[in-house]
């Protein structure tokens, strides 16, 4: 049965990491569903929730929601940005029922992209072959709200010559955290080298996550410090063949 | 942007020395606590139950307050309640004077801490010594706890030999001699003590009883062998059964040290009986409100006066594990630190601190009674904005998310200005393409913040929408 996907770039990857998105999309034909894009999308207004500018996220909240009103399934690029939609559009809209049964509704139906190949395609091997030694980073929002731990790990481990190792202290948040990384530039830089030292002691020559966010904060700590290990979207390690 | 933090933040974050002393210490408290955390099996089960009952607990407060007066002086002993510091430090003053006490011995007690009893004690000539090793050593060094179950984190043995010599005379590097020349010191002032003062981890309503919780032997010498017992709790310390311990004291060891039970447990319902030969001839309990009822009347953001104190949010922020206890501004540090200050100081003091954060949830996945801690941040971040705002000091940033709002609501408009971003972007490096510093003129906060510690991607040339649409022309 073919599924119509409707794809959630999230701002970032529009913007910065189109290949991302691509990738996603591939992957999700290739397992045989209907990818769409929707135009109208453009943030799902984390960056105004997260510094406290709840009138202003409603209202991008609400874009959203009216955007993928009649979306059969909606995968993100990123469990962060799915957290915000499915975890905190029910704060955002607490005090309006319509509204709050309509971000139930999306709730229901929004799933990060590892989440969705492997619940509700069923789909760990996609049939993908990577040369070289990778470790993954668990992105905060996604290993703690979405409880998504395994399942990446379990997609790579199926990809053909890839190698996973795992790193000390995965599970520590590389620093990032939005406007953080900004506001506490210091402390932000130093969670990045600290993550950093992680990834290097295990010899990976990729670091591979699920949110393109987090994936820039290292990616740009990596160059600062003249590293030569790569970043990589999940899809992008997914859809190489 | 607003917020701005206090600039010492900077100057931990780069002393490798200090970096080193509070990552390793906070990473053998995190791996103690989940070699500890393991053999549970019902773990998470234990935390939902301890929810419960704090819940339960802070919102039958006045119940329970009434029931710990009742049971304690039942037993003997007498309940102070104290809105604030002046009022605990009125009572031990004039108790003190009436008594002709001069000399205090204390165990381990961040509720002390809050109200700054030591320099209270000290203005009127007493003399309040801290008996934990650790608070000790922070007492001769005239500093305040640095974690709130691990006072000395910071210092390494070095640190404290230089300590030592310094007040004691003593210059042993060995933490095994470090420690019995503090026992010698503090083994007369146990014998020489006029009042011992203690916290209380639990007051168990229905016996009436304070739970002191600890290491070293300390807390017991505290209140058994001075002639007065004075405990001091705030009072969301209440629980409301002796069998809600069975839950509580499982989580406590494990999440603070990876210990299944501390060293020492010790349960004091008032003053010795009639009967007994050894404890203290009188029991006072300090119930210390100091702003609790102002969080109890949150409903928001009540599950603040859940915590327990354990410190596992703090060994387990990375923010925390960067910047360190000293750099929060009350002596409640860490994840819970940066929840409780600004309800208890207000949110016009410290406004950077909720955020201080990445909300990464470290600290709520942890905390033994699952205070959802980031909900919190998130709460008190919504507050900061509410105030600056209606005080007008937020009127850059509120533009900023007011023209934001309204381009993310016009894909048009967002897909303009994004491209206009693309094409004014500089250069990045030859080689990897992304944008390796700017000239500071050309550089907005944010962008400034951003390639002082990291390069900075450049906007792609063409957006996933501009790729998504030639790809299905095709």
């Amino acid at each position: 049965m073919s599924r119509r996907v409707s794809l959630f770039v999230t701002c970032i990857v529009d913007q910065l990491f189109p290949p991302v998105g691509l990738a996603i999309a591939e992957v999700l034909e290739r397992a045989g569903c209907e990818v769409e894009f929707l135009e109208a999308q453009t943030c799902c207004a984390q960056p105004a929730y997260n510094s406290g500018y709840q009138n202003e996220a409603r209202e991008v909240a609400r874009h959203f929601i009216d955007t993928f009103r009649n979306a059969e399934y909606v995968v993100a690029a990123s469990g962060s940005c799915c957290t915000m939609v499915s975890h905190h559009y029910e704060d955002l809209f607490k005090g309006e029922p319509a509204m709050l049964a309509e971000a139930h509704r999306l709730s229901e139906r929004t799933f990060e992209f590892s989440q969705f190949l492997l619940d509700v395609l069923k789909v760990d091997d996609v049939g993908a072959r990577y040369d070289g030694v990778v470790t993954y980073h668990d992105s905060c929002h996604a290993l703690r709200e979405l409880k998504i731990k395994d399942g990446p790990r379990r997609l790579l481990s199926k990809v053909r010559g890839l190698e996973l190792v795992e790193m000390p202290a995965a599970e520590e948040c590389c620093g990032f955290g939005g406007t953080f990384s900004v506001k506490f530039a210091s402390v932000s830089g130093g969670m990045a080298r600290t993550k950093i030292d992680s990834i290097e002691s295990t010899g990976a020559g990729t670091v591979v996550s699920i949110d393109s966010s987090c994936l820039m904060q290292l990616r740009g700590a990596l160059l600062r410090a003249g590293s030569p290990i790569k970043t990589m979207h999940l899809a992008e390690v997914l859809v190489s063949k | 942007m607003a917020s701005t933090y206090p600039i010492q933040i900077d100057k931990t974050v780069h002393n490798p020395l200090l970096q080193k002393a509070i990552y390793t210490a906070t990473g053998r408290l995190i791996d103690m606590r989940s070699a500890a955390v393991a053999t549970v099996p019902n773990f998470q089960e234990l935390r939902t139950q301890a929810n419960a009952v704090k819940k339960h607990t802070i919102e039958h407060l006045d119940h329970y307050l009434e029931m710990v007066e009742r049971n304690v002086e039942g037993h003997g002993g007498k309940v102070v309640f104290a809105s604030d510091a002046n009022e605990v430090a009125d009572f031990i003053l004039s108790l003190a004077k009436q008594k002709g006490a001069k000399l205090f011995v204390k165990s381990k007690s961040m509720t002390s801490e809050e109200i700054h009893l030591n320099s209270r004690l000290e203005a009127h000539n007493l003399e309040a010594v801290e008996t934990d090793l650790g608070e000790y050593i922070l007492q001769l060094a005239d500093e305040r706890p640095y974690h709130i179950i691990a006072p000395a984190l910071h210092y390494t043995r070095h640190d404290v030999a230089k300590i030592f010599t310094e007040k004691l005379g003593r210059s042993e590097t060995e933490p095994s001699d470090q420690a019995m020349i503090a026992r010698g010191v503090l083994r007369q002032k146990f014998l020489d003590a006029d009042i011992g003062i203690t916290g209380a981890n639990f007051v168990v309503a229905d016996s009436g009883a304070v739970v002191v919780v600890e290491n070293e032997g300390n807390a017991r010498l505290t209140h058994s062998a001075p002639k007065i017992h004075i405990a001091i709790a705030g009072i969301e310390k209440i629980i409301p059964r002796a069998q809600d311990l069975a839950v509580f004291l499982a989580l406590l060891g494990r999440s603070a040290t990876g210990q299944a039970m501390s060293v020492y447990t010790s349960f004091v319902s008032g003053p010795k009986r009639p009967t007994e030969i050894d404890g203290p001839d009188e029991f006072y309990l300090i119930l210390l409100d100091n702003g609790r009822t102002k969080v109890l009347a949150d409903e928001g953001k009540r599950e603040s006066l859940y915590c327990i104190r354990c410190g596992a949010c703090l060994n387990h922020c990375p923010v925390y594990r960067k910047i360190g206890g000293h750099n929060y501004p009350w002596v409640y540090s860490g994840p819970i630190g940066a929840i409780l200050t600004p309800q208890f100081h207000g949110i016009d003091k410290d406004p950077w601190l909720p955020f201080a954060s990445s909300l990464c949830g470290a600290c709520g996945e942890v905390c033994p009674v699952k205070i959802d801690i980031p909900r919190v941040l998130l709460e008190l971040r919504k507050d900061v904005v509410e105030a600056k705002t209606a005080a007008g000091t937020n009127k850059l940033e509120h533009m900023i998310f007011r023209l934001w709002a309204w381009a993310m609501k016009r894909p048009k408009a967002y897909e303009r200005l994004s491209k206009a971003a693309a094409i004014a972007a500089p250069r990045g490096d030859a080689q990897s393409g992304w944008i390796k510093d700017l000239p500071g003129f050309l550089a907005p906060g944010p962008v400034a913040g951003w390639l002082q510690e990291r390069d900075l991607p450049r906007p792609a040339s063409k957006s996933f929408r501009e790729l998504w649409r030639e790809r299905n022309k095709k």
